[in-house]
């Protein structure tokens, strides 16, 4: 099949970018998107143009790392990730728009590639659990209702890709953090830093420039792992749970 | 006290105000359809200008509706401010193709509904509020009573066929605005379980229905009879 692929190239994170289109005329319906781009760099190599950079790893679905917007769609007009996505979903002759997520908390590296370390320092100002060392404990020590277990863990599906906030209107980040606060709160595993981690997490989204939520739902919609928005309900119940009880880590306290 | 400025000035504090003071509308939007739908009474407009005074003059009422006014200040406030947060959010380079597929127009359009409710809203406060409340009116008597008679005002207004437009366009950006903002606010508060979702959905969708329709009923009636 042949298709036209309308993609933004930007040299580096100072320059400005802008669309360029190529023509790829030997596309397989069963190559996945990725695989896709691969034979077009291999054709820009060829002929001494530069490469389109992308995000990629596991190629599986798993590892988060491919992004891509895809024709008004993160990851594609499929609820799947970029590598998942066959071209077998485009029509033969069909123009394709890529482009970066766009947000200012990931800002452009170079072409499709963006900075998304912001949802790693995120994750480290509160998405862990302290857990003594010491013997093996056992496996079933802890008791955890069957329908609690799996609400936690399929908000542990979350695999960090961004898509919602690819997909948000405001690039919110409220689905990514909320899935990552339920994840914990929802366990026993996570009672101890279960305050403190709301408000750390959620103060360091605000400091990462990302939006607020409109409840527009288009993260759920466009998830490729089907975190639901419940989860948000939960963060914001987390928070403001938190920042109504837990004790301030600066009040001196005790008559001084 | 560092700990209520860092609520109020996170993302989901700044929501939550928007949450708390729209739910607080939406209250305020249902006592004045009661007292509205007198206008539709035949008796002269009496029921309507004693409500009407009793609501301009009532200590208790008078209290609440300076919350009111403070609440829709802080809506609009807070929307204007979330909104300029949520474009820079977006950063400078925009997306050269979008999709709507992925939530609905209300959703999305927030905002311009807002603005159009809030147009409505100088007009609506300027002819009737403003007019009630510092304006020279007719007035009339019932028993020894004399008060303003602001049922002739507002039936005045209605017989231009404008007027009625206008406000039946207002009430269906209402009932847009209320379409996502009804069930929204809950969402915000943190409010969504299965057990009681189905609920907030169906009586969201049917206030934002009904509420608006029977507004926008009061001056076509008017206009008619």
């Amino acid at each position: 099949m042949k298709i036209k692929l309308k993609v933004w190239r930007q040299k580096n994170k100072d320059t400005k970018g802008a669309f360029k289109t190529y023509n790829v005329d030997h596309a397989s319906p069963d190559m996945s998107f990725l695989e896709m781009i691969d034979v077009l760099n291999t054709e820009l190599i060829k002929k001494g143009e530069e490469s389109i950079a992308f995000d990629h790893d596991c190629r599986e679905g798993i590892c988060g790392m491919c992004s891509l917007y895809i024709n008004g769609h993160p990851h594609g007009p499929l609820q799947t990730t970029t590598c998942q996505l066959h071209m077998r979903t485009f029509k033969d002759g069909e123009t394709i728009t890529v482009e970066p997520w766009r947000a200012k908390a990931f800002p452009v590296i170079k072409d499709l590639v963006v900075d998304r370390s912001a949802f790693d320092r995120i994750q480290q100002a509160g998405g862990y659990v302290n857990v003594n060392t010491g013997g093996v404990p056992d496996a079933n020590e802890i008791p955890i209702p069957k329908r609690v277990a799996e609400e936690a863990f399929d908000a542990a599906t979350c695999i960090g890709c961004g898509a919602c906030v690819a997909a948000c209107k405001n690039a919110s980040a409220m689905l990514f953090v909320s899935a990552k606060v339920s994840q914990f709160a929802l366990l026993p595993q996570g009672q101890v830093e279960r305050k403190e981690r709301a408000e750390k997490m959620v103060a360091q989204m605000d400091a990462e420039g990302f939006g607020s939520c409109t409840n527009t739902y288009a993260c759920e919609a466009e998830c490729p792992k089907g975190i639901k928005v419940a989860n948000i309900a939960r963060m914001n119940r987390e928070y403001l749970g938190a920042m109504m009880t837990s004790y301030e880590g600066s009040t001196g306290g005790g008559g001084e | 006290m560092k700990w209520l400025i860092d609520l109020f000035s996170s993302s989901i504090g700044r929501k939550v105000v928007m949450a708390l003071t729209g739910l607080f509308i939406i209250l305020f939007l249902t006592v004045h359809l009661i007292g509205n739908l007198q206008l539709l009474k035949d008796d002269g407009g009496e029921a309507f200008n004693v409500y009407a005074y009793f609501m301009t003059h009532n200590p208790l009422i008078k209290m609440v509706s300076y919350v009111n006014y403070a609440f829709f200040l802080f809506h609009i406030g807070w929307a204007l401010l979330l909104t300029i947060k949520n474009r820079q959010a977006r950063g400078t380079e925009g997306y050269a193709v979008t999709s709507s597929k992925s939530s609905i127009w209300s959703a999305r359009n927030m905002g311009i509904l807002g603005t159009i409710i809030l147009v409505f809203l100088v007009i609506h406060m300027k002819d009737f509020w403003g007019q009630m409340h510092f304006g020279e009116m007719p007035t009339k008597t019932y028993g020894d009573h004399e008060v303003k008679d602001l049922f002739t005002v507002v039936g005045s207004a209605f017989t231009q066929w404008w007027y009625v437009a206008l406000y039946c366009i207002s009430m269906v950006a209402i009932a847009f605005h209320l379409w996502h903002g009804f069930a929204s606010a809950f969402q915000t508060l943190g409010l969504n379980h299965m057990k009681y979702n189905p609920v907030i959905s169906f009586v969201g969708k049917a206030f934002s229905i009904v509420i608006p329709a029977l507004f926008a009923l009061i001056p076509i009636v008017m206009f008619f009879v």
